[in-house]
């Protein structure tokens, strides 16, 4: 549309309206920049706050203190485990139940759809969720990570949907008049017209497993199991770091340079943030792509 | 937004997919069940694992919440354990810490809708009216990102960023000649450093909604608006906000219904012997006591007590947003 002269009014409005979101992107993308920058420099001049922007004082002692930590790369390992596997469970329960969902001369379709949704809003709660998972002797294995959010109604939903808005109903029909049976149909045809939302969906539930705690909180403790988070959590959160990272293990003189113990824990943390992050930042530019197509095809539908 | 322009094709399909079919349901009769219910076999094989899922994990936890009106024995089992009608809720609602529970979590909870809620809605509003762009993109991309930060993470920058000594925020309010604040072992800071980094954290993501609500507004509309001399912010007021009026009660109702479900995992990270006192939600505490100190028919008491009020407090508010003929659930 064309917009003849522009009235005082509307120039005003479109100059503070452009710095409302200047100032969003700062308050969002300063710390981050901060945070890449911290990991990089000297933590004296981090923890003294000399460094406000660029990294100052350059030196990698902390991710060389990272990577040099064996706890690190088990939880790395164990997340990797945790995250195809359980990924790989999701695709497998949610694909499937969510084709049989979008499919109208499904009957029972709509018990079913009653019987997750209520899941939704209704839950027996964490100690009985916990009994079970305990008297299933799921406890301290790799399945207490991968079983128990084996699924998720929201996700099962936004695919019901892709399949019924995306796949012709007619190509179905056709398919089935062939004979084709609905097994052959939905491996044939339905999974390879949906990589879109086989994407999504890995996404949706790869993210969760890569960032999630909790389970592994309560359902883990044999310290080998531990996933990433655990690992991180002792070392943000509870501040616990062992002498194989702060001690005085490492040699040379950038090691020497920091006896300080809290100096040596302030650019770790900062390094293990980013290292952690690091394979999400880099499927980031995908994630966002899908993310946003999966929250707005879910939209749709709620 | 790359993706909008698709979405409106699809709501358009999806309609005339619903239009298509009813008339053929109607069609079928009774008898047909049985032969599309052998004919379809395949579909119940598909939906298998899903049911499984869910009867494992949620239904059976649900019936296993009765160890809440029973003294759960562990050798007993749920079953076999005795019962003990209320004796855990009036154990729960006798108790001290009652009150200083329920005022932390609807505190937390009505905080975090105060603030968090209405600033999506404003951003989304203000990059509708920004020209797309490399400006916009960026202001999205960066935006969204915090999004898959993960909640470990987060804390771990929060304690970080608020250290008195060390921390970023206490040396930029230092450079105002601010004494350095205490937030993370100050009580009384406590919810607004939990609103606060969650605001950081997910306003850009909360956009996506209300933006795909924006794309939907139809154009003619602003044109026309236009032509009768309407200003910019006129045309935000009278056209795009009733426009995103539907998604914003929708997204209240679902808030309200886990308005006692506040985001726990953050809080438990953050949580610390010093700022317990407002820091200590029913959440955590069916935590501590069920997890920690084992005491499995309390927490599940007090944690059933928490599903019962927010179950209730959904229903009552699809029900006010029913009424008055405005969207809801169901």
């Amino acid at each position: 549309m064309v917009v003849k002269n522009e009235s005082k009014f509307d120039q005003v409005f479109k100059v503070f309206n452009y710095s409302v979101l200047a100032i969003a992107l700062i308050i969002v993308l300063y710390p981050l920049i901060y945070i890449v920058s911290a990991s990089i420099s000297d933590p004296a001049l981090v923890n003294s706050g000399k460094m406000w922007f660029f990294p100052k004082g350059i030196t990698f002692e902390g991710y060389k203190r990272v990577f040099d930590n064996s706890e690190i790369w088990i939880g790395y390992r164990n997340t990797i485990f945790y995250t195809v596997l359980g990924t790989a469970i999701n695709l497998f329960v949610t694909l499937p139940a969510a084709y049989a969902l979008s499919r109208k001369d499904f009957v029972g379709r709509n018990i079913f759809m009653a019987m997750f949704v209520f899941t939704m809003f209704f839950s027996g709660g964490l100690i009985p969720t916990y009994l079970l998972v305990k008297s299933l002797g799921m406890v301290n294995t790799i399945w207490a990570m991968v079983l128990p959010n084996a699924a998720a109604v929201w996700n099962i939903i936004i695919c019901m949907t892709f399949f019924q808005v995306t796949i012709p109903k007619e190509l179905e029909e056709a398919a089935i008049i062939d004979g084709c049976s609905t097994t052959k149909l939905f491996f044939k045809i339905i999974i390879p017209l949906s990589a879109p939302i086989i994407a999504v969906m890995a996404l949706f539930y790869g993210v969760g497993h890569w960032n999630g705690y909790f389970n592994a909180l309560i359902y883990l403790s044999d310290q080998n199991l531990y996933p990433l988070q655990l690992v991180l959590r002792q070392i943000l959160v509870l501040q616990e770091m062992g002498s194989q990272m702060t001690g005085s293990g490492a040699a040379g003189a950038a090691a020497s340079a920091m006896h300080n113990k809290a100096e040596i824990a302030a650019i770790i943390k900062y390094a293990v943030m980013i290292i952690s992050t690091l394979p999400i930042i880099i499927i980031y530019p995908f994630l966002q792509r899908f993310f946003v197509k999966g929250v707005m095809i879910g939209s749709i539908k709620g | 937004m790359a993706t909008e322009p698709e979405m409106r094709p699809h709501v358009e399909m999806e309609m005339v997919a619903v239009n298509t079919t009813k008339p053929l349901k109607k069609k079928k009769k009774p008898r047909n069940l049985k032969r599309r219910i052998v004919q379809h076999w395949e579909l119940y094989l598909f939906i298998l694992p899903a049911v499984l899922y869910f009867v494992i994990f949620h239904y059976i936890p649900m019936y296993g919440v009765q160890i809440a009106f029973k003294d759960f024995i562990p050798s007993l089992g749920i079953w076999g354990s005795p019962w003990v009608g209320f004796e855990h809720f009036t154990r729960f609602f006798e108790s001290y810490y009652f009150w200083d529970l329920i005022k932390n979590t609807l505190g937390i909870s009505l905080y975090s809708l105060a603030v968090g809620f209405p600033l999506p809605i404003i951003l989304a509003l203000s990059l509708n009216e920004a020209k797309d762009g490399f400006f916009k993109r960026s202001v999205q991309t960066v935006t969204y990102s915090p999004h898959f930060i993960s909640v470990v993470v987060m804390a771990g920058m929060v304690i970080a960023f608020l250290s008195p000594t060390t921390g970023l925020i206490n040396h930029i309010i230092g450079l105002f000649g601010i004494d350095p604040i205490p937030f993370m072992s100050d009580p009384k800071w406590f919810k607004t450093v939990y609103v606060f980094s969650d605001v950081w954290q997910n306003t850009g993501w909360g956009t996506i909604i209300y933006l795909a609500a924006l794309a939907g507004v139809d154009p003619q509309l602003h044109e026309a608006a236009i032509v009768d001399g309407a200003s910019r912010w006129q045309r935000i007021w009278h056209i795009n906000i009733p426009a995103l009026v539907p998604t914003m009660v929708i997204l209240l109702i679902l808030n309200t219904g886990s308005l006692l479900a506040v985001g726990f995992e953050k809080i438990l990270l953050l949580q610390n012997s010093l700022n317990m006192e407002s820091s200590d939600v029913i959440a955590t505490f069916v935590y501590r006591s069920g997890i920690l100190d084992a005491q499995y028919s309390f927490a599940a008491a007090v944690g059933l007590f928490n599903a019962v009020i927010n179950a209730i407090l959904l229903i009552v508010v699809n029900q006010i947003a029913k009424k008055r003929g405005g969207a809801s659930l169901w």
